[in-house]
């Protein structure tokens, strides 16, 4: 009986494991909120940003050749937005051991060494990756705090240039900022983006 | 001797022209993928995005080798499509090509806005690789994951 009942709660936990990791959220739903330690060793979350309208998860690491070609362009945007309510925040969704070179220590040396102005969040079991349904680095949610809580205006890209070559380029990013900031709908609320997938330990 | 010496050049020539074509990496853009595909001599085409930073890509990588070998004369291409940056191609993309002595048709994707590609290649593509795209005819299937031999034997023999 007692090995049914494990055997029972392993598939039922595996499933919602499962249907957790496929959802990536739609702009409209609800934004979990989260409590992660940054690498300032603090714990962060939506509520530590009383006087936000909003905020700009990224979910971004160390390693990806995306995630260090788009390092500067996230920094610029917590520059530019968080004066104006918008913080970055970053969250680290790969497993440390998966992916060593994306450990605590690591992530607070990078953080370090490149002056990060924005959290860099680890998410411990990757339950909040799970919960916003990240795919790869970076993944970009940009939320807007309203009445009816905190809702998802934006999932994608941050521009369509990843390389940095176009001397035009669409930034997705700020141009839905600056659509919720005269308080309209953005134009665009997904786009896709190749990216190193999320990296998790290897299944048994 | 001197003749020797002649014979010695060209099976040279011949030596370097031979290895230099497996490793040759073409720049491609979706046109010239859809051209490629459709003016191809082959029946199936099984085209794989990879790239050189992505771990799970490189790990299946000798698969679609294997399987591109194993099944040349059922008339199968396997096309290995990176999608490093552009700017890699001689300085990554080559080099491991080159490396890993790779056989199978290799590519560079030419395309500058992934908002754009994507979709082009599948609306059901996230972006994430490695993710491989299965043509036979008017059939068309694609898939957003890794590959096992066995895994990708399977959806070959199931086309």
């Amino acid at each position: 009986m007692q090995k049914f009942i494990t055997t029972v709660t392993v598939l039922v936990f595996s499933i919602l494991f499962a249907q957790a990791q496929t959802a990536t959220l739609k702009a409209g739903q609800t934004a979990p909120d989260f409590k992660l330690k940054n690498v300032d060793g603090k714990e962060v979350s939506f509520a530590s940003y009383p006087k936000a309208k909003g905020f700009i998860v990224v979910f971004t690491c160390n390693t990806c050749p995306y995630a260090v070609a788009y390092e500067q362009r996230i920094i610029d945007l917590d520059k530019k937005f968080k004066p104006q309510g918008y913080p970055v925040i970053a969250i680290n969704p790969n497993d440390p051991e998966a992916s060593k070179a994306d450990s605590f220590d690591k992530m607070q040396k990078l953080a370090k060494d490149k002056k990060y102005p924005f959290p860099y969040l680890f998410d411990q079991g990757q339950v909040v990756t799970d919960q916003y349904g990240a795919k790869h680095t970076p993944h970009l949610y940009i939320v807007s705090k309203t009445a009816k809580g905190n809702i998802v205006e934006y999932v994608g890209a941050i521009d369509n240039d990843p390389e940095g070559t176009k001397t035009e380029k669409t930034k997705y990013a700020e141009d839905v900022i600056t659509a919720l900031k005269s308080n309209q709908k953005p134009a665009i609320t997904e786009t896709k983006e190749i990216g190193c997938t999320v990296k998790r330990k290897a299944k048994a | 001797m001197k003749i020797n010496a002649f014979k010695i050049s060209i099976f040279l020539l011949f030596a370097i022209s031979i290895s230099g074509y497996s490793q040759k990496v073409k720049l491609l853009t979706i046109d010239e993928l859809n051209e490629r595909i459709k003016n191809g001599q082959d029946s199936t085409y099984v085209v794989n995005f990879w790239a050189t930073w992505c771990a799970p890509c490189i790990k299946e990588l000798p698969h679609f080798e294997k399987l591109n070998t194993e099944f040349k004369s059922e008339k199968l291409a396997v096309l290995l499509v990176s999608v490093d940056f552009k700017s890699k191609l001689n300085s990554a993309v080559i080099p491991f090509v080159k490396r890993k002595n790779m056989k199978s048709e290799v590519f560079l994707l030419n395309e500058s806005d992934p908002q754009k590609y994507i979709d082009r290649i599948d609306k059901s593509w996230s972006g994430s690789i490695p993710a491989t795209l299965f043509i036979k005819g008017d059939k068309r299937k694609f898939i957003e994951s890794e590959f096992t031999y066995e895994q990708l034997l399977t959806e070959y023999k199931k086309l």
